[in-house]
């Protein structure tokens, strides 16, 4: 606090202060610009752990209700995060595992090609939509078509109880239905996010990619069947 | 950025070293992706000299603590050790941190590929349709396209086709993945066929650039996606081969003339176009037999005991769809 007092009166103290040489002064001279940072840095240090990761919870869970209703608000891209992206994914590819396959060793890629599939997929529109013009940034569209895949994720978890049930030609026209219309929610969502980056007369070059994108999620949804 | 870089010349190589290279890279994105293709940073004369260079960096800064240590003789031995361990670890730091910034700036300069997006929504929808349209003009250069968005997206595209097509016949892969082996298949065929007709007309002096090769190449997917869409959900042979010679052959027209315009000689001619159509039509017919069910017990009794890294099993087919050459096949790979 020393050190406080000395930014807003710069060397007005240090006239008066002999200091012997083997003592060693410590501590930094700040800016008065810095000061409030390192409050906030001091107070984020000092509280309890179940504050902090409360404070991230509510934060991931403010852009899920921004998910589920996609309105045109910056709050998804102003404090992105790639929490809820991971989670979603580890979550899809944890209900996508143990698929059908003639052989016991088609578990293990399926978890990896889920996740590569999602990560690089979303890289590549990334990539693509900053190559067309885009103002969004890398990560902060990551967010953003991370976020966007809750709703299939809602559907995968539909479908694996739906799945429980014998009856083979109901339980594939609702699942049919549930997955079309989550996949329609997802595309919706994130070209309402996405979509006004970019110039105007490009919104088709950038949703494409995009609903490709989803639309492979959703047809490895649609054609999971569970191992007998 | 290259003064400073060029007064730590500590290379030993008698022969002197790769660092003149990677200080004159130090311009712009273009210059240095010349630069890359003899000083690629993962060859083991780079990172050797890397390393020798930064630990004679690190020893010429454990000198440099070493004659300067007053200040930190009150602090005892301990802190003299932790005052050089300090100023050695930051010194490798900012090493690492220079080298990895250069890495990045080189490869990760996306700007680079910004021309090639630049396109209108209608510019690519008509050029996917004139991709089945055969131009009439051979005498004087077409106009070929230098766009990657087209081609890039219908490689995507063609990758999600195939990934249908292999669910739906069953396709199991033992070693490697449905993704990858999919996406290896397209992106491979895009980027190696390209590269081999660049390299021919290279060879006969075609006026032909490694872009419009991809854009032409990537264009000519579109006809393959079509034709894959259609016969993976309609499973009559006769409908695709109408639609492989069709679709395929129309497709294959278009690159046939636009090369053409752009060759001169009869011998040239015959060999770029020939390689292309033979290499374009055989891949359309390959995406729609290796995915296909019948085949798949083909090749389990021709294979034999050697499983093949892509194993196909054999699944029961519906009698009428084999002859009896096919079902005595069958019935020798259903009894092993």
């Amino acid at each position: 606090m020393a050190a406080a007092d000395e930014s807003s009166r710069p060397f007005a103290g240090l006239s008066d202060v002999s200091i012997s040489g083997d003592i060693p002064v410590e501590g930094d001279i700040s800016v008065p610009v810095g000061p409030s940072r390192r409050d906030d840095e001091f107070s984020t240090l000092d509280e309890p752990v179940k504050e902090t990761i409360l404070r991230d919870l509510r934060a991931v869970g403010n852009k899920f209700i921004h998910v589920l209703y996609p309105k045109r608000s910056s709050a998804l891209l102003r404090d992105w995060d790639l929490w809820g992206p991971l989670l979603l994914c580890v979550t899809l590819a944890l209900l996508l595992q143990g698929g059908a396959a003639k052989g016991d060793d088609q578990s293990g890629p399926q978890f990896a090609e889920v996740f590569v599939i999602i990560w690089f997929g979303s890289i590549i529109i990334t990539l693509n939509s900053k190559l067309l013009g885009g103002t969004i940034s890398f990560f902060q569209s990551l967010c953003v078509l991370g976020y966007c895949i809750m709703p299939l994720t809602v559907a995968m978890a539909t479908c694996r109880i739906v799945l429980l049930v014998p009856n083979s030609l109901v339980s594939f026209v609702v699942r049919l239905v549930v997955v079309t219309a989550s996949f329609g929610w997802s595309t919706f969502a994130s070209t309402a996010f996405l979509a006004d980056s970019q110039p105007p007369n490009r919104k088709a070059l950038v949703v494409y990619p995009v609903f490709l994108f989803y639309f492979v999620i959703a047809w490895m949804i649609l054609t999971f069947t569970p191992t007998q | 950025m290259s003064a400073g870089s060029g007064s730590r010349n500590t290379n030993t190589e008698p022969w002197g070293s790769f660092d003149d290279n990677l200080i004159q890279g130090g311009g712009s994105a273009v210059i240095d992706m010349e630069n890359t293709d003899d000083t690629s940073g993962s060859s083991f004369e780079d990172m050797g000299e890397m390393h020798q260079r930064m630990k004679e960096e690190e020893e010429v800064a454990a000198e440099a603590a070493a004659t300067e240590d007053d200040d930190g003789e009150f602090l005892g031995m301990k802190g003299l050790k932790g005052q050089l361990g300090r100023q050695v670890a930051d010194e490798v730091w900012q090493a690492g941190k220079r080298q990895a910034s250069r890495a990045f700036n080189l490869y990760a300069n996306i700007d680079i590929l910004r021309p090639y997006f630049d396109v209108e929504p209608v510019q690519v929808r008509s050029r996917l349709i004139e991709s089945l349209i055969p131009a009439r003009m051979i005498n004087f250069p077409q106009k070929i396209a230098g766009e990657l968005y087209g081609p890039l997206m219908l490689v995507f595209t063609l990758v999600a086709i195939l990934l249908h097509g292999m669910k739906t016949s069953g396709t199991v892969i033992r070693e490697g993945t449905l993704m990858g082996t999919a996406i290896g298949t397209c992106f491979g065929y895009w980027l190696c066929v390209s590269s081999f007709i660049y390299f021919l007309s290279y060879l006969v002096n075609a006026q032909i650039t490694m872009l419009q090769t991809l854009s032409l190449l990537g264009y000519g997917l579109f006809g393959h996606c079509v034709v894959l869409l259609v016969t993976y959900n309609i499973h009559f042979h006769f409908l695709f081969y109408v639609l492989w010679l069709v679709i395929g052959g129309l497709s294959t027209l278009r690159m046939v003339t636009a090369i053409l315009s752009r060759t001169v000689g009869q011998t040239p001619r015959l060999l770029l176009c020939g390689t292309l159509s033979v290499l374009h039509m055989l891949f359309l017919l390959y995406l729609h037999f290796a995915y296909h069910r019948i085949v798949e017990g083909l090749l389990d009794s021709l294979e034999g005991p050697n499983l093949s890294p892509i194993q196909r099993v054999a699944r029961d087919v519906p009698e009428v769809m084999l002859n009896t050459t096919m079902r005595s096949l069958g019935n020798m790979a259903k009894t092993r």
